[in-house]
């Protein structure tokens, strides 16, 4: 099986795989990280949404060969210390969560968004594909906002 | 070092997460709550039922029984003698801790007793801890989540044990000090002398756990300083970082992942797996097990499992068997047949008096499935003489009963750990994946880490009972006289009973047999006791006649409840239509209860009912009562494209009596709106020849960000002194007759077949298949 080296929250991590192994199941079963949730693996509901290179990807969809030499976030990896990402500060503002399952990928998305723009639109928002069985999606578009206002 | 169960103490630290972890985290804890039965007096007031009915209706307006008594006073009763069971304690840390006997599933309990707690011991509510216990037998039947009833059960208690712990260590300080309790105060979990002297409840615990009981009486509302404001969830840290563990993130040693497919029916069968030696050389597997038919109290999920190193490789492997499927019980089975199976069985309808106008509806409901985020799982350590369980359980009690009567081991042999869950909305009332997990943990010796694919989770799930209404309202001299609704339904699957296996066993005998006389008692029993009507309509009856299918089914979320109140709600509507009346003015006429008529007034000013909406938009009302909560609904729906019709604005006023957590409350009600978006809309699912067709929520629309309102106000009815309700389920009802009517008034189409709007074709996975990954 081949090895395969790229960083995960800026540490260097080397795994042997196969190459076809979709991403989410060598940060969760391979390096222990288990924020990236399953939730369909199918690209549909989006739970195991990070960032590779600093874009959004489903985790479930992308193969381990794909992100070799990249830089892959998980929320694990969001916060610098102590110090929350503006979008988390805003999700325990506005107390968004209820269950939580999909909260990593929800963040993730926002995280993503705001890099591309710091004034979202309701479109913009609108095309955040993730499923929220809970139905928080009030308060993600109300902290995606608030987040807006802070980002760096 | 490893914890006596097995676990690395890294996954057991503070940061594991509720649920888990904390109780354990300290070896010394003293238990310092009085046992609450001791304590008569709060007891006694605070738990008599008839308080907690609502108040007695105008004379010669009929009651509906549920006003008095209804499933969540049910629970309350059944729960109440083993309360004294349930352990609060204080740490020598000062952190107090609750094994909360329920499954915290997102919808905010935990945070909500530790609300009740923080209130009552003066301590900041970051020192209270709230983990679900592990499923504790001599509960009996106070370890089921359900009914919405977990706050109205807790409400007259837990105030209780935590003032009697508050007086002990109160009591405890003004002992060491010489001074009268009644001279000291408490501020943030510190015993505060008048000459200055202070002590933490942490120094105080030891001493306090020797002192006797005290007679107490909780805070009186007016002073309450926690309940009734705005609180974030306790667990809202750990999972906005990722910390937050469900039963697939638990560190348990040596656990496999395994993943089980599942056969080409509802309840088929496997007949051989032709690539046995094949699939078992494939990189990764470990091991391949064919789940047979078996089970306790409820049939096991059957199919082939494979445990592997990883979740990616037991995928693989999965979808790489070739399996012989035998038919299942529900062969040839279509939503079609089973819709004219359920009409045949709904008994007709009264004839009306002569000269009466009549309002009337036949109405369709497609099975629907729970979906939860987070798949079915659960981790199982089946050994030859103990068995051990992880997994988010709505009733522990029974799972660990009954997985024990499969291993063949005795219950105290088996141990439950209760894991936090991705939502569960009553899909895990049962726990087919203990089952399976066990099997294969025992077929293999190893520990065995299920998790089941989300095609499968939806194919194979346990299905809201598809059904069919007819309804009927009679009116006569310019008054409705008489209203009937008659709902054939698949029948409900009951038989987790009260959560232990005494209610559940007998609801399943004989073993093997789809419906029983006991289970259909305890489901005409729930119907009887949770569907109520708001609306004085004379001679007013709701029947079901539940039709024997061997399906999978369970309690959905308000299962009965919302698609009987839904009905309800359009023929009210009708009738209103029918009489030339205003249909908000029309409710305020016939509501029986003037709670709900202060819902329904405070959101059609909020809503601005009746003001001019654009062609192709509508507004639309709905009003409920369920679990003691009033409420009323005011949407506003864009329909001008009628097969894609979207709320685009929603008005929610709530009365709970009382209020513990406004934040959790306005989560419910988003949550209840995003059902009724889905269920009244756009999610239904398609049996075609005895299985779902759709495997994923691109097939099966459970609403997302694009479908759910910009605009969205709750409003929550202050606390004037009634009882506090139930919430999660009171929140889908009013509006689903909402979005229902709004739809009728854009459109001019009578709702009558749901989802409303058009479902787009797609591609299903061919039966007995699970789809590749998209890679």
């Amino acid at each position: 099986m081949p090895t395969y080296s790229f960083k995960v929250n800026g540490k260097a991590v080397k795994v042997t795989a196969p190459a076809g192994m979709a991403l989410l199941w060598v940060l969760r079963d391979k390096l222990g990280i288990t924020g990236p949730k399953y939730g369909c693996g199918m690209n549909v509901c989006k739970a195991c949404t990070c960032l590779v290179n600093g874009s959004a990807v489903t985790t479930c969809s992308t193969t381990v060969s794909s992100v070799q030499g990249a830089e892959v976030t998980t929320i694990e990896g969001l916060a610098n210390g102590d110090t929350l990402h503006p979008v988390q500060q805003a999700w325990l503002d506005l107390d968004v969560a209820q269950c939580g399952f999909c909260q990593a990928g929800q963040i993730m998305a926002a995280v993503d968004l705001l890099s591309r723009t710091r004034t979202p639109t309701d479109a913009d928002i609108d095309a955040i594909e993730n499923v929220c069985r809970c139905a928080t999606y009030g308060r993600i578009r109300a902290a995606i906002r608030a987040a807006a206002e802070k980002m760096p | 070092m490893n914890d006596p169960r097995g676990l690395p103490t890294d996954a057991m630290d503070e940061s594991g997460g509720p649920g888990f972890s904390i109780g354990r985290r300290k070896l010394l804890t003293y238990a310092v709550s009085a046992p609450v039965m001791t304590i008569a007096a709060g007891f006694g007031v605070n738990l008599a039922i008839p308080s907690s009915a609502v108040a007695a209706p105008m004379p010669l307006m009929p009651a509906d029984s549920v006003d008095y008594y209804d499933v969540g006073d049910s629970l309350v009763q059944v729960g109440a003698p083993t309360m004294p069971l349930v352990k609060l304690s204080v740490g020598t840390d000062g952190k107090v801790t609750l094994e909360m006997p329920r499954l915290e599933q997102g919808q905010g309990i935990a945070t909500a007793l530790g609300m009740m707690i923080a209130e009552e011991m003066d301590v900041p509510l970051s020192d209270v801890i709230v983990h679900s216990a592990d499923a504790q037998p001599e509960l009996r039947y106070n370890q089921i989540t359900g009914g919405s009833s977990s706050i109205r059960c807790f409400d007259p208690v837990l105030p209780v044990m935590a003032a009697a712990a508050r007086a002990r260590l109160v009591a405890y300080a003004a002992q060491q000090w010489g001074l009268a309790p009644s001279s000291l105060r408490v501020e943030a979990g510190v015993v505060i002398a008048p000459d200055g002297r202070s002590a933490t409840y942490g120094s105080l615990t030891v001493g306090a756990a020797t002192l006797p009981l005290p007679s107490v009486q909780p805070k009186d509302p007016s002073q309450y300083k926690v309940i009734g404001h705005f609180t974030g969830r306790l667990d809202a840290r750990d999972i906005v970082t990722g910390r937050k563990k469900f039963t697939m993130d638990l560190a348990v040693p040596n656990a496999k992942p395994t993943m089980l497919r599942m056969p080409s029916q509802i309840r088929g069968q496997v007949i051989g797996v032709n690539n046995l030696s094949t699939v078992k050389a494939m990189p990764g597997v470990i091991a391949v097990v064919v789940v047979p038919p078996g089970g306790s109290i409820v049939a096991r999920q059957v199919g082939v499992a494979v445990m592997a190193e990883t979740f990616g490789q037991a995928w693989d492997a999965c979808r790489a068997l070739d399996i012989t499927w035998g038919d299942g019980t529900n062969q040839g089975q279509s939503n079609a047949t089973i819709f004219a199976a359920l009409k045949a069985a709904n008994p007709p309808l009264a004839a009306p008096p002569l000269g009466a106008l009549m309002v009337d509806g036949e109405f369709e409901f497609p099975p629907a499935t729970a979906c939860p985020l987070e798949v079915e799982c659960a981790i199982v350590d089946a050994r030859a003489d103990r068995a051990e369980i992880w997994a988010g359980m709505q009733t522990p009690i029974v799972a660990l009963q009954a997985t024990a009567a499969d291993l063949g081991l005795p219950e105290d042999s088996v141990q439950a750990h209760v894991i936090p869950s991705g939502g569960a909305f009553g899909r895990r009332l049962f726990w087919d994946p203990v089952q399976v997990a066990a099997y294969v943990s025992k077929a293999t010796g190893r520990v065995c880490k299920l998790m089941y694919h989300r095609s499968d989770d939806i194919r194979h799930t346990r299905l809201r009972p598809p059904q069919v209404h007819n309804v009927r309202a009679t009116l006569l001299g310019g008054s409705v006289v008489g209203y009937e609704q008659h709902i054939a339904a698949i029948r409900l699957d009951a038989r987790h009973g009260y959560g232990e296996k005494g209610s559940a066993q007998t609801g399943a005998l004989p073993e093997g047999t789809p419906q029983t006389l006991a289970n259909l008692g305890y489901e005409q029993f729930f119907f009887k006791t949770m569907v109520a009507s708001p609306y004085n309509y004379g001679f007013s009856t709701k029947v079901l006649t539940p039709v024997t299918f061997d399906w999978n089914t369970v309690s959905y979320r308000s299962v009965h409840i919302q698609p009987a109140r839904l009905v309800e709600e359009i023929i009210t509507d009708e009738i209103a239509t029918a009489m030339g009346i205003d249909p908000v003015a029309f409710r305020l006429e016939y509501l029986r209860l003037p709670r709900a008529r202060a819902v329904l007034q405070r959101v059609a000013g909020a809503a601005q009912w009746g003001k001019a909406m654009p062609a192709g938009f509508a507004q639309g009302v709905g009003v409920h009562q369920e679990s003691r909560a009033f409420t009323a609904c005011i949407v506003e729906l864009d329909a001008r494209d009628p097969k894609q019709a979207k709320v685009v604005r929603a008005t929610i006023a709530i009365d709970l009596g009382k209020p513990i957590n406004p934040s959790g409350i306005e989560q419910q009600c988003h949550g209840g709106l995003a059902e009724a978006i889905s269920l009244v809309l756009n999610a239904g699912l398609t049996i075609k020849d005895g299985l779902p067709q759709e495997g994923s929520y691109g097939q099966y629309h459970w609403a997302r960000m694009i479908d759910f309102p910009k605009s969205v106000e709750v409003i929550i009815m202050p606390n004037v002194g009634d009882p506090v309700a139930g919430m999660g389920e009171p929140g889908m009802s009013a509006p689903s007759g909402a979005i229902a009517n709004a739809y009728a008034r854009a459109t001019g189409i009578k709702p009558r077949k749901f989802p409303l709007n058009a479902q787009a074709p797609f591609e299903a996975t061919p039966p007995g298949q699970l789809p590749a990954p998209p890679l």
